[in-house]
């Protein structure tokens, strides 16, 4: 389809040409050669007007039809879902307003195109149309703002006390993420990088009790429909932490702790299963056997088969490697999540551990 | 309100040419704001041309990362050896394209070009107020253009911490390379481009409130003019502020402060630096980076609105409105740049109040809209090629600004911040919009610079693959950006998620091959119509502006005798009397310097 496409502009373009080098001829021929448009340019150029909002239209619906496997799944968190359906108002709004306006602009250019016997309007100001399109708007965007609002403030406004909520940091450094979860006290101790020493590699501050049962993993392991409070740090320079199933961004900055909230609502399991995850990754997988394919008939390693989980990628330029620095997010029910929690050890049993080496 | 320009001034240049002009004077050094505007547009296209080269470098890559192309080694050098492109270059490119875009070609080479021919011209002045300040402009423009050039050449390779330059990945040379030397090079370029920026719209704006002839009140000036007085004026209110962050960011890196730094460890030191944020980088940049959008995007619309007047045969349509709208833009415009930290780790409570304001700069933009479109509404519409692009700007303006709804309201921004859906947003409502407006211009133009008539065949050609090349590229490139990746990433294989996107980056990466091909046809009508073009007549348009009443033949002083008084504002086209003939009959335009007919009516708008 995308040959289809591609071959279908170039076609266009190469009767464009043929079209332009006629008209040059024809042109020539009059020894019309002011260089100002004659009122063949101005029949040609506003079918071509035409023609355009047709490619317009057709480019729209062939996006919207062909690269719909390319929105993200359904939200996979509670506040997603107000998120995707405000997404879907706006979207919807945006799109009745662009064919609209578009189709208006490239048919007036067509239908008003230039000839010499014809008179222009004199039509210079009109209150009430101007006010019209003034107010709509205004009314169209005030509801658009106060919806915004509302599920913006839902979002944002993180009650660490409104029932029990798991708190864990986020911690970035270039080019990795660590989890640091807040062990049985859910409470984060105190850290620094200028703690930073060996194994101490977040910095934590040993002489504050809150984090010896803390626990560092380089997976995020969530237990759904449990509220999470991410507490955020970066080492050293800008990061962001950009969960798309989600529905969940927020900067990673040095110097200051920054902070977002979610519940999850599909495990991973779940979201591998659903309909559209299946397809979809069958459609990765078909594309990854076929390089592959090339891959071993150049002698190298064929591709790993894919399968999906969930990830959360750096998403504020950080450096080279800024194109790889994510990390697995793994949401499980409460039990296997515990159950994973137990195997990892604590700050305090790491370091323990280490001085009796 | 309109004020005289001093007679004394007019026996000057009764006798012009007479002055002795030697090569340097009239080339080089010139203070005539004609040659002056040449100079920035020439610049401005060569910058362009080094912009969009390097675009071309990186979407090859991001089509075919896997792919070994010989161009990078030819091109990039060490950073391309093998033909493989190093992540950093990839990311250097990314950075000056995007600075040399926004900066050098579409303020620089746009409003730099436009304000320069055109103030003096409509509104009836012999030269801008100052011609030595207006030449230091330029010429502290051609020596930052110089070093941001040379900066390629930095050994550990240019600035490459993205446009925006945010700390630390800018500070520090531990994070990347091009925050050495490169960085270094891109701030004493910025900073003296700013002071370019500054003396030009100083320049500018007094040239607009005190040159203007006998009977151009202000609501006689065409729309270009009050396009060009804005946005002089925005920014001479956010340049200085973006000269201070750059300020701050050298004291950061070169002598040891704190302002943007803070806690920080890297290639395992820690750093001496404590108590500075980069989020108030982030402010600073973004009071300079949001009003820059509109210094980019109003001189192309104003340049838009008195084309389509002028090719439809029709006024503008709601003038008094148009005004307002520049006026509204252009205040909204300082208070929404909050909308780009929505998610940067400032207070929740800012988001709300950025996210009102910016909804709100969406009202003047769409009478913008709806105002052109009714413009063109029973005209009489002539095709130029200039006339294209101006219907091609309204309508990536609408494209590119309906997804701005999305992005700026600040519960949507979470999940496609930084995202392709953003630079598909912002390539076309400033980007192209404004490419447009600046080909717009040398299109309509091109007769006053330069004496001669551009090709209009070799400009539909032009334009059609222009338009098919830039939706081609950037309307698939917003579906990209919904799945969820992000920019800026040298390869998106990391992901095998995002593996079934590869086909679309081929496909954006051919329309964007198509495009920069497209741009190779107006080189070549641009550079032999200068030399071979046929010779203009003085009002080849049948316009109604000022700048149609001066002679083809540059005259340092526009006009060879008094300068003309105007009677009437610029939009009277196809204005009739009562029995439906024209105002001067068998003429459809009636120029400003043409005094009231009998029994005509003044319009009041």
């Amino acid at each position: 389809m995308t040959v289809f496409l591609t071959i279908v502009v170039i076609a266009l373009f190469g009767i464009t040409l043929w079209q332009m080098s006629k008209i040059l001829k024809l042109s020539q021929a009059k020894i019309d050669n002011s260089q100002v448009a004659n009122d063949k340019d101005n029949n040609l150029q506003g079918k071509l007007m035409l023609a355009f909002v047709i490619f317009l239209y057709v480019l729209m619906i062939y996006c919207f039809t062909q690269y719909n496997s390319y929105f993200l799944p359904e939200s996979a968190s509670e506040h997603g879902v107000d998120y995707d359906r405000l997404m879907l108002i706006s979207m919807v709004l945006i799109m009745i307003v662009q064919i609209l306006t578009q189709g208006l602009l490239h048919f007036f250019s067509y239908k008003y195109r230039g000839k010499k016997e014809n008179k222009a309007l004199f039509f210079a100001d009109n209150d009430k149309l101007e006010f019209i399109w003034t107010i709509i708007p205004v009314i169209v965007l005030a509801g658009l703002i106060i919806y915004g609002l509302f599920t913006w403030t839902d979002i944002m406004n993180i009650d660490e006390e409104d029932g029990d909520p798991l708190i864990v940091e986020l911690y970035a450094y270039q080019f990795d993420w660590r989890a640091r979860y807040s062990g049985e006290d859910n409470e984060l101790g105190k850290a620094n990088v200028r703690f930073i020493e060996g194994i101490n590699t977040l910095g934590l501050d040993v002489s504050d009790t809150y984090g010896k049962d803390d626990k560092i993993t380089n997976e995020l392991h969530l237990p759904v429909n449990r509220k999470v409070i991410f507490k955020m740090r970066s080492q050293d320079v800008l990061h962001s932490a950009y969960m798309p199933f989600f529905r969940a961004q927020m900067n990673v900055v040095p110097g200051m702790i920054t902070e977002f909230a979610y519940t999850p609502t599909v495990t991973s399991e779940e979201m591998r299963n659903s309909e559209f995850m299946v397809e979809k990754v069958a459609t990765i997988n078909k594309i990854r056997r076929e390089k592959s394919k090339k891959l071993v008939a150049a002698g190298d390693e064929a591709l790993e088969e894919y399968t999906f989980e969930y990830y959360l990628l750096c998403n504020k330029i950080c450096g080279v490697s800024h194109y790889n620095m994510q990390m697995k997010i793994i949401v499980e029910s409460e039990e296997d999540y515990k159950a994973w929690l137990k195997t990892q050890p604590t700050f305090g049993e790491q370091l323990s551990a280490q001085a009796s080496n | 309100m309109s004020v005289t320009q001093g007679d004394n001034h007019d026996h000057d240049h009764d006798d012009h040419g007479h002055h002795k002009e030697t090569f340097i004077t009239k080339y080089i050094f010139s203070q005539d704001h004609k040659m002056i505007s040449k100079q920035y547009l020439i610049t401005g296209l060569i910058m362009g041309i080094i912009g969009i080269a390097m675009s071309l470098l990186f979407r090859m890559q991001l089509a075919w990362p896997d792919h070994q192309f010989t161009i990078y080694e030819i091109l990039l050098g060490k950073f391309g050896e093998d033909g493989v492109m190093d992540p950093g270059i990839y990311l250097a490119l990314v950075t000056i394209h995007g600075t040399i875009m926004v900066f050098f070609v579409l303020t620089a080479g746009l409003s730099g070009t436009f304000s320069n021919l055109l103030i003096p011209l409509q509104i009836g002045a012999r030269d801008m107020a100052s011609g030595f300040l207006n030449m230091i402009s330029y010429w502290l423009f051609f020596l930052s253009s110089i070093i941001m050039v040379l900066s390629l050449f930095a050994e550990a390779g240019p600035a490459s911490a993205g446009w925006t330059i945010y700390p630390p990945l800018s500070a520090l040379p531990q994070a990347i390379g091009g925050s050495g030397t490169g960085m270094t090079l891109w701030l004493v370029s910025m900073a003296i481009f700013i002071a370019s920026s500054l003396l030009g719209s100083l320049n500018y704006v007094v040239t607009v409130i005190n040159l203007r002839t006998k009977g151009m009140s202000m609501t006689r000036l065409p729309l270009t003019i009050w396009a060009f007085f804005v946005t002089a004026i925005i920014g001479i209110v956010s340049f200085p502020v973006l000269l201070s962050a750059a300020l701050l960011l050298i004291m950061d890196r070169s002598f040891g402060t704190s302002f943007y730094l803070s806690d920080i460890y890297i290639q395992g030191e820690v750093l001496h630096n404590q108590g500075g944020s980069p989020v108030l980088f982030e402010h600073l940049f973004w009071f300079l980076g949001h009003p820059e959008v509109y210094i980019v995007l109003l001189p192309a619309l104003g340049i838009t609105s008195e084309i389509i007047a002028t090719n439809a045969r029709k006024p503008i349509f709601g003038y008094r409105a148009m005004v307002a709208s520049i006026l509204a833009i252009a205040f909204l415009s300082t208070i929404v740049w909050g909308h780009h930290m929505f998610v940067s780790g400032m207070n929740p409570f800012l988001g709300s109040v950025f996210t009102f304001t910016t909804l709100l700069i969406a009202i003047p933009s769409a009478v913008k809209a709806f105002n052109y479109i009714t413009t063109l509404w029973k005209g009489n519409l002539q095709f130029n090629p200039a006339m294209l692009f101006s219907i091609g700007l309204v309508s990536t303006f609408i494209t590119g600004g309906l997804t701005g709804i999305i992005l700026g309201d600040s519960t949507l921004d979470i999940n496609v911040h930084d995202t392709y859906f953003v630079v598909a947003h912002f390539h076309l409502v400033m980007g192209i919009s404004a490419l447009y407006g600046l080909f717009a211009g040398v299109y309509h133009w091109f007769p006053k610079m330069y004496g001669k008539m551009m090709n209009k065949n070799l400009g539909y050609v032009h334009f059609w693959v222009t338009a098919i090349g830039a939706y081609g590229v950037f309307f698939p490139m917003h579906f990209v950006g919904m799945a969820g990746l992000p920019r800026r990433y040298y390869t998106n294989s990391n992901f095998p998620y995002f593996d079934d996107l590869t086909d679309t980056n081929v496909l954006i990466t051919v329309f964007a091959f198509i495009a920069a091909a497209g741009q190779l046809v107006f080189l070549y009508n641009f550079i032999s119509s200068i030399f071979y073009g046929k010779k203009a007549v003085e009002n080849p348009w049948k316009s109604n502006t000022l700048e149609w009443t001066t002679p083809v033949e540059h005259l340092h002083g526009n006009w060879p005798g008094e300068i003309p008084h105007v009677y009437r504002w610029p939009y009277d086209y196809s204005k009739t009397n009562e029995n439906g003939e024209y105002v001067i009959a068998g003429q459809d335009f009636v120029s400003q310097i043409i005094p009231l007919q009998e029994g005509e009516e003044e319009m009041h708008h």
